[in-house]
């Protein structure tokens, strides 16, 4: 429906559309979140590419009935390629005034509505703060959109009148019928959502039923009443051919986690302490013990990242997760791991900031603090994710990164990406590039000493574990001597060992690909340059932009420290460079910095991704 | 005939010796800690090559790099928090925290009292001088009350920690006193903490001659010393005083008093009997620090105040994972990767 269908003016059935936004919403205890993420798989079960966008609260129970509580998840699906979950919505569930009020903006002109009557009496449409006397179901104000007013609530109650159920249970089943509603609505069956409830509820048979019986309610509703004149077929995409599986970006990063463990033979090991919206990572991690992951939940995250420096330090693949406020505090011991040059994975899932700021809100506020957020020079490298699958080849880029440069790595995330999903055709393990590991088991020294700071070629130090007879040897935050590692004040060493960490750093740029452009050609009047989780939002832009005529680029950066050898040739043949960032300009400084070029900034910081129309707006603008 | 192997070769106090030179002040304490270490390594039944130190920042934590064995210098308050990683990663490793007061009871008092309660076997060692002295003599957390020292010229106005009633507090399973005067003490406690499986609390009274002389000379000095101190042993009655001639008795009423044993012609069987498993005697143990009876003190007590084991951190971690390994079976990687759900595109 992005080609702009107006249902007010349709009237056939079962239409046939390229893609659609629909978005839930409701209230916080209105289960819009597991509705949408059943919608979705669905939907990603029958083939359509998609992307979806959760959007809650911070407050896990708001006021009932509040602006403040109104949780929404957006998801976008299609019979093409899906890069975003959509800048505005096709078909808008309404679950409460509330959730009316906060998402009717982004609903397209002509767009469906489905309103649950019960949410939108006076006591509601209060709680809403809409204007006494305001009644928007009834008095016009919605004639530009088609409105389905369906007493979700009432039809709910009536369907498991004679289920034992309480009230409260009944009432929390109300989201189903509104499943079983959209399902029917776009010719999709029920049988992997009944399937997910059976097992969902295998304690509960009782709840579990009750769940089925209302999805079905509302199917058949849809069926008997005939309210929906239309019925819309979003056909599969033209995927490359493979199995797919959908998947969240801190789900994928989870299981790039593993993957990277076993593809290196090492033990893996998560130090964390929970924070937004970075504990689905420890959540997901905690369920594969049978496969001998460790997962530690430290007393805060400055135990979180010490314990795995510990973790590393005795020879496993050591990772510790969070987002911005806990990034802070792990900042010194970042900092010891830099100097120990010991293998580590800090993760960031980025929110906004600073202080406590938005968190389940996303942005991309924490690239400078990953770049120089430690005292001293201290060097370290930085990768981010493109997209929520991305996040699993990102994440195992950094531990391989960390193992075969011993070093630690930041891994950039963020909210957008971390809670969003789309279909990922997953690799198998055995395409998986494997990770080098070596211990040093023997001395390394000339004459026979424990060097355990002497590099090779890359400039890479040995890793030696305790518990290697004979290698016993002494590391730490002090300056140490170039080779030996002993201790060192020794001015011109210290610079030596500055230079040297920099220099092993700066030499990571060999193992990378090359930056190439994603959209477009290698020379054009404008580039768009990005980073991290706004990949799909300009690739959108850029390729309707080019489809428009405009003489436009994308290069997208997933490594930031170091840069690929070839960016700074590569700018140079563009005529201009524009940098959207959900910042206030953070790589455009990197960038500006390292290579002198004129480079525009673009910045959002509300706390929401960019929307396709903005970054074209902004190409047309620069071009103009 | 069997081969001399190097296993056979029995170590020495100088094979757990660094060729690095010792910094420390002369007359310091910390000496006399790392010959009494040095000194019980050889035979504690643990391959040198197991051994780790992970040690913060302070005077105290340069230990590390005198020993040799393996080591870690870390981050000032940290020790705890790496060791925590280093046994849940590798239980097999002997581990030792070198830590100071400052190190241990300010800016890594959270990890301190979460090592305690989650008790990993490690081993955990605060050389207390009750003052920062690396940074040149500030009051500690266990610097008495008006104590003066450079930040403050006019007296200090905050209570100490009192360590083993902390440790307590936050369930430790093993806490004890030495201190770095006693060198026979010393090792005693020491090898009772690597015996011990369980998070083993040693508080060190260790003299900081340049920035806090003397704080616990009363305890060391002849004169004094055996009025002042008070050495426990398991099953022994609690007696002290110059001429051994005074005892403690707890009341009905759990109060604790002195008693002068001999003159009052009480047997020495009927004093209180130290018993190390008992966790309220333990706790008016490490009371003893503010009790008076008529103006005379209560004597410090040094040796183990309690000992109790109770399930590790590590092996629980493990044998979840053994538990989980043998009910659902490891799962392949290409399990993972594709989870439940999937669809086929051709
Ligand atoms: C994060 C941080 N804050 C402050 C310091 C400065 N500092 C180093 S050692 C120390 C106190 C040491 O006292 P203690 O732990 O008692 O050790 P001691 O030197 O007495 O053995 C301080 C405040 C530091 N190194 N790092
Ligand atoms: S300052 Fe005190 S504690 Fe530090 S080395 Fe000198 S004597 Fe020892
Ligand atoms: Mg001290």
């Amino acid at each position: 429906m992005n080609s702009g269908v107006d249902f007010t003016e349709n009237a056939s059935v079962s239409e046939e559309l390229e893609s659609v936004v629909v978005r839930f919403s409701g209230d916080s205890g209105d289960g819009m979140q597991l509705t949408g993420m059943q919608f979705t798989d669905t939907a990603a079960l029958l083939g359509n590419d998609l992307s979806t966008f959760p959007d809650y609260p911070s407050e896990i129970r708001a006021p009932i009935g509040t602006v403040a509580g109104v949780s929404g998840f957006q998801v976008h699906f299609g019979s093409k390629e899906i890069y975003t979950p959509g800048d505005s919505f096709d078909v808008l569930v309404a679950m409460n005034a509330a959730a009316l009020k906060v998402d009717l903006p982004k609903l397209k002109r002509g767009g469906i509505i489905i309103a649950n009557i019960s949410g939108f009496d006076r006591k509601n449409l209060g709680l809403a703060k809409y204007p006494e006397g305001a009644d928007p179901l009834n008095d016009g104000s919605l004639d530009n959109y088609v409105v389905h007013k369906i007493d979700i609530s009432k039809h709910t109650k009536d369907c498991l009148i004679d289920s034992g159920l309480g009230t409260k249970e009944i009432e929390r089943s109300k989201n189903m019928f509104v499943l079983g509603l959209l399902f029917w609505m776009f010719d999709k069956p029920l049988e992997h959502t009944i399937e997910f409830i059976e097992s969902k509820f295998a304690k509960k048979p009782e709840i579990a039923k009750a769940n089925i019986k209302t999805l079905n309610a509302g199917y058949n509703y849809c069926e008997s009443t005939e309210i929906f004149i239309n019925r819309f077929k979003v056909s599969p995409a033209k995927l490359p051919a493979g199995v797919y599986r959908n998947i969240t970006g801190n789900h994928a990063t989870a299981i790039g986690l593993i993957a990277a463990s076993e593809k290196a033979e090492l033990p893996l090991f998560l130090g964390s302490y929970p924070i937004t919206p970075a504990s689905d990572i420890l959540h997901e991690l905690s369920k594969y013990k049978a496969n001998g992951v460790k997962t530690y939940q430290a007393e805060d995250e400055i135990a979180g990242i010490c314990s795995a420096i510990g973790a590393a330090y005795v020879g496993n693949l050591a990772v510790t997760t969070t987002s911005g406020p806990g990034m802070a505090l792990k900042t010194e011991a970042a900092g010891l791991a830099t100097m120990l040059e010991i293998p580590l994975v800090i993760i960031n899932v980025q929110r906004g900031g600073p202080s406590t700021g938005l968190p389940t809100k996303t942005e991309q506020s924490d690239l400078l603090m990953a770049m120089h957020g430690r005292h001293g020079e201290s060097p370290l490298v930085v990768l981010a994710a493109t997209s929520p699958s991305d996040c699993f080849n990102v994440v195992y880029e950094a531990c391989r990164i960390a193992i075969e440069h011993m070093t630690p790595v930041i891994f950039l995330s963020d909210g957008y990406i971390a809670n969003g999903s789309e279909p990922w055709r997953f690799p198998s393990g055995d395409s998986l590039q494997k990770i080098k590991v070596s211990f040093l088991k023997s001395p390394n020294g000339d004459n026979g000493e424990i060097l355990p700071y002497k590099r090779d070629e890359k400039l890479v130090r040995p890793w030696i574990i305790p518990g290697s007879k004979g290698m016993e040897h002494r590391i730490g935050g002090l300056e140490k001597e170039n080779e030996t590692g002993n201790v060192s004040y020794n001015h011109h060493n210290h610079e030596l060992m500055v230079n040297l960490r920099a220099e092993k750093i700066n030499k990571i740029a060999d193992y990378i690909p090359l930056a190439k452009p994603d959209t477009g050609n290698e020379k054009a009047k404008l580039l768009v340059l990005g980073w991290g989780s706004t990949y799909g939002t300009i690739k959108t832009a850029v390729r309707e932009a080019i489809k428009e005529g405009y003489d436009v680029a994308h290069i997208h950066l997933k490594y930031i420290n170091p840069f690929p050898k070839n960016l700074g040739e590569l700018l140079n043949c563009y005529d201009k460079v524009l940098i959207p960032e959900m910042n206030k300009g953070q790589l455009l400084q990197l960038i500006r910095a390292k290579y002198m070029i004129d480079a525009k900034g673009f910045s959002k910081v509300q706390g929401l991704p960019f929307t396709t129309i903005e970054i074209k707006e902004k190409i047309a603008e620069m071009l103009s | 005939m069997e081969s001399v192997t190097e296993q056979n070769i029995k170590l020495t106090s100088k094979d757990f010796s660094s060729d690095q030179e010792v910094k420390w002040c002369p007359g310091c304490g910390d000496y006399s800690i790392l010959k009494q270490a040095q000194t019980i390594f050889p035979d504690i039944n643990v391959p040198k090559e197991n051994l780790v130190f992970i040690s913060g920042i302070g005077c105290s934590s340069r230990f590390t790099y005198y020993m040799d064995t393996f080591g870690m210098h870390s981050i000032h308050g940290r020790a705890a928090a790496i060791a925590s990683g280093v046994k849940a990663a590798n239980p097999e490793l002997s581990v030792w925290i070198v830590s100071g007061d400052g190190d241990s009871f300010s800016i890594g008092g959270n990890h301190l009292i979460h090592s305690l309660r989650k008790n990993f076997n490690f081993n955990y060692l605060v050389f207390n001088n009750q003052i920062y002295s690396l940074t040149k003599g500030q009051y500690s957390p266990t610097s008495e009350k008006s104590k003066i020292t450079k930040s403050t010229p006019y007296g200090s106005i905050e209570d100490p920690f009192n360590p083993p009633e902390l440790a307590l507090g936050a369930n430790a399973a093993f806490v004890s006193r030495t201190i770095d005067r006693d060198p026979k003490h010393m090792q005693m406690v020491l090898r009772r903490a690597n015996d011990f499986k369980g998070t083993s609390f040693v508080e060190i009274y260790q003299n900081c001659p340049v920035f806090n002389d003397g704080a616990f000379f009363i305890f060391t000095e002849k004169e004094t010393k055996k009025e002042e101190a008070l050495f426990l042993e398991q099953g022994k009655p609690l007696i002290f005083g110059q001429n051994d001639e005074k005892g403690i008795m707890i009341t009905d009423s759990f109060t604790c008093k002195i008693v002068n044993y001999k003159e009052e012609g009480i047997a020495p069987e009927n004093l209180w009997i130290h018993d190390e498993k008992n966790k309220t005697k333990a706790f008016l143990l490490s009371q003893f620090v503010n009790m008076e009876q008529n103006g005379e003190m209560f004597p410090r007590p040094f040796g183990i105040l309690y000992a109790v084991e109770r399930p590790v951190y590590e092996e629980s971690l493990i044998s979840q994972i053994n538990a989980i390994q043998a009910k659902k079976g490891k799962m392949t990687l290409d399990r993972i990767l594709s989870g439940d759900k999937t669809w086929v595109i051709a």
